[in-house]
């Protein structure tokens, strides 16, 4: 007996190869607005640090400082009615995706002002006005609910995207792959942005993970996925809107690995043994997001360093009102403690 | 102005440090990031990290010095444009965060005690044609219903579109509503009870069927953190109107993992309604309930009463309300509360006990959270006995909840313990005599009231 000699088919690639990185060529104004949010994002973070450290602030507290271009570089290539959910390291999101400084603050004192009314705490903040779902705290569990913002877009017919923030730690939860498969059989408009600091709290990519290169985790399920200079906001840009175009032309989801740094501990009480002084001092002289697009600034004389510092000054002091109305703001009123368990 | 800079918290419990070693000298330019201090907390030793620019001016509290309070002004910084040398030391020393502003004064700290709407059922006019349904169609009428109404509305689980459901409960619905809202999932239940908990985020109505509710362990995590707790970490920003349905409980011999009562689980839950009704008519009218509510629900079904047939009003649009317990049966001498399938062993443990003379109230429970104690406790005024019977293990049921509320609410109306009927306390057994010998039956019942009744 022989055989059938299989057919010739036309194999499908796993792996659709992306075009090369490349950097968003912004505009003058774009530039400084990139700028100005990062430094606004990284003030605010300086500030809640210093509030934890006056005992104004409970619990855990998750810093951004490093990976501002992250947040705003994606939020940047996003339009109205898309929407946006994170883990627990969430202030900076929440900032780009532009919710008020003083319910953020607020929130993190935890004040009737918050954003949450003082309910959620640093871990649980939430806009959806502004498409910004959450601030959640079990790791991996905005992956589903991101993938699930995704599919309401598509039910809804809009041609509206979700993007799903997670870090290298969540990448090795289970619920990732699930909604990988769902999201791709589906093709469901959701762009998963990794935000690979390279530490899970304390564990390294190389000690957690049998592929470190974390892009490539869409591949079994035939996702795209591209590494992105994550310290680099006009590659962030670049990499979004590579990303969105696809997710918005229903061709299903798309994997960003953001190679970023945070410059603090895990949270405020990580004394971040696991790294050396030298490693994270390299970083912050070398890749900084904030002094890269300065010097890109004062290079291009769109702003002198004169212009820089004003604005500083008065970044600082959005952040110090910030400050003042989150401190000054009463805590939520006992009744507080019943409502918005039930409709 | 001169800032201050004070000894840091960096723990959510530290109160106090070591100062262990200055970084920066008196005169030194600091800028936002520089290391300034290092600080040995009861955990680690920490570095201090500058917020703000300047000079230090001072340094206040001296390298080596224990148990400094967090909160203490521990140097002074000068802006730039201050003289280091003009700027004097702190006016007084507070050693702890100043407390937050009370917040305005209320009238009352409890919930606002008003007064909830009475719930009942609603009257169905004399005349009414019942017709006979299994719980099966009754549960698809429900959905199919619902979804003829209201486009949110949409199916998503295992096997419900082409293979018409496990249990056949969604069948027909592909046919009628397509695969856009009856959607077949891998088998993914974290996955899918996530995306569904993100779908209904923001406004979307799923419904989301588990084969079995006990695959949907698997998917507890979003059921509790993600769906019932959002709305309240929000604010009320967020809502989640969210229905997780599918069989909960023992079937027939189907062996320790697939045998399980998650009432007790769910209903331990603030932000979760918790329905587990009984008979067809309950199932239709409280699963369109479910699907309009705007909060997560989980509804739990019984894979063994599908198939079982009862009268179900032939009304448009028959709704019932959630936490409104029903007396099923009225009777005089003592009170049996039970839910899901055990009401049927309860109504025959109340026909045995008739034949004996003794004259049982069958209460079905239908809702588990809210939990209408209301009901049970007018019950037991009457009868001043009561039996709970539940097929679920004894430890934390729900049969343990309603005994304390009754002993907490009713205890001068109670002329005996009241007195649990609960599956027995090990993993469900496949041999079909063990089995049997497992769960709740009419018998068990019967013995319990008769106890309680001190009738034997």
């Amino acid at each position: 007996m022989t055989t059938a000699k299989p057919t010739k088919k036309t194999a499908t690639p796993t792996r659709r190869r992306t075009a090369k990185p490349a950097l968003y060529e912004a505009s003058n104004d774009e530039l400084v607005e990139f700028y100005r949010q990062m430094l606004l994002v990284r003030r605010f973070e300086e500030k809640a640090g210093q509030m934890y450290g006056m005992g104004l602030i409970g619990g855990f507290c998750h810093l951004y400082i490093g990976q501002e271009a992250v947040a705003v570089g994606v939020q940047s290539a996003l339009k109205k009615g898309d929407s946006v959910i994170t883990g627990y390291r969430e202030h900076g999101h929440m900032i780009a995706a532009g919710s008020d400084p003083r319910g953020v603050m607020a929130e993190l004192t935890g004040r009737e002002g918050g954003c949450s009314r003082g309910k959620g705490g640093s871990m649980h903040m939430f806009d959806p006005e502004r498409g910004f779902y959450g601030g959640h705290g079990i790791v991996g569990a905005q992956v589903s609910l991101g993938t699930g913002l995704a599919f309401a877009a598509k039910y809804r017919k809009t041609d509206n995207i979700s993007v799903a923030y997670f870090g290298d730690g969540a990448a090795n939860q289970g619920q990732v792959y699930e909604s990988f498969n769902m999201a791709r059989i589906w093709n469901l408009p959701v762009i998963y942005i990794i935000e690979n600091n390279q530490y899970a709290m304390g564990t390294s990519v190389t000690r957690s993970s049998s592929e470190v290169e974390l892009f490539r985790r869409g591949e079994s399920f035939r996702i795209p996925g591209k590494q992105v200079d994550g310290m680099n906001v006009l590659a962030v840009r670049a990499a979004m809107d590579e990303a969105v175009a696809h997710c918005r032309a229903g061709e299903g989801p798309f994997v960003l690995e953001m190679k970023t740094y945070r410059y603090r501990g895990h949270s405020m009480s990580d004394p971040a043994k696991y790294r050396s002084k030298e490693e994270v001092q390299k970083m912050r002289a070398e890749r900084d997001c904030i002094d890269q697009l300065k010097q890109l600034i004062l290079d291009k004389k769109i702003m002198d360093e004169a212009g820089l510092k004003d604005m500083d000054k008065e970044l600082k002091s959005i952040v110090a009102d910030a400050a003042t109305f989150a401190t000054e703001c009463p805590e939520p009123a006992l009744s507080e403690l019943y409502t918005d368990v039930l409709a | 102005m001169a800032i201050e800079i004070t000894m840091p918290a960096l723990s959510p419990t530290m109160e106090k440090g070591t100062l262990a070693k200055w970084l920066k000298k008196e005169g030194d330019t600091v800028e936002s990031g520089d290391v300034i201090a290092e600080i040995e907390t009861d955990k680690a030793t920490m570095e201090v990290e500058a917020v703000d620019e300047g000079v230090i001016a001072k340094i206040l509290v001296a390298e080596g010095t224990d148990d400094v309070p967090v909160g203490e002004v521990i140097a002074i910084l000068a802006e730039e444009d201050e003289d280091p040398a003009d700027v004097a030391a702190p006016k007084a020393q507070k050693a702890e965060a100043a407390p937050a502003p009370a917040p305005a004064p209320e009238k009352a700290a409890a919930p606002a005690a008003k007064a909830a709407p009475a719930l009942a059922d609603p009257d169905v006019p004399a005349g009414t044609e019942m017709i006979s349904l299994t719980v099966r169609e009754a549960l698809r009428d429900a959905m199919a219903e619902e979804m003829r109404k209201d486009g949110d509305v949409f199916v998503m689980g295992e096997e419900v579109a082409e293979y018409q459901g496990a249990y056949k409960v969604t069948q027909g619905l592909l046919q009628e509503f397509g695969s856009e809202r009856v959607i077949d999932t891998p088998i993914t239940e974290h996955g899918f009870a996530g995306l569904g908990a993100g779908a209904a985020f923001t406004g979307l109505k799923p419904v989301i069927e588990f084969m079995t509710f006990n695959f949907a362990m698997q998917a507890i995590d979003h059921i509790i953190n993600s769906a019932a707790k959002t709305r309240y970490m929000s604010g009320g920003l967020v809502q989640c109107p969210i229905v997780f349905r599918g069989p909960n409980g023992a079937a027939s011999r189907v062996g320790a993992q697939h045998s399980q009562n998650y009432a007790a689980w769910y209903a331990h839950v603030p932000g979760l309604k918790v329905i587990a009704p009984y008979d067809a008519a309950d199932c239709k009218g409280l699963l369109k309930a479910a699907i309009r509510d705007p909060n997560p629900v989980v509804f739990l079904e019984n894979e063994l009463m599908y198939g079982e047939s009862f009268d179900v009003p032939d009304v448009e649009d028959y709704v019932l309300p959630i936490g409104k317990a029903r007396v099923y049966r009225e009777g005089t001498d003592v009170t049996i509360v039970s839910y899901s399938i055990t009401v049927g062993e309860a109504l025959k443990a109340a026909e045995k006990l008739a034949e004996e003379g003794i004259s049982a109230e069958v209460i079905d429970l239908r809702t588990i959270r809210p939990l209408d104690i209301d009901t049970i406790i007018e019950s037991v005024k009457k009868t001043n006995r009561c039996v709970v019977a539940e097929e679920g293990w004894p430890q934390c049921s729900v049969a343990s909840d309603v005994s304390a509320q009754l002993m907490e609410k009713a205890f001068d109306w109670l002329d005996a313990p009241v007195t649990r009927v609960n599956s027995v306390d090990v993993p469900l057994p496949y041999a079909n005599n063990l089995e049997k010998a497992a769960v709740v039956n009419a018998d068990k019942i019967v013995k319990a009231a008769k106890a309680v009744c001190y009738a034997e």
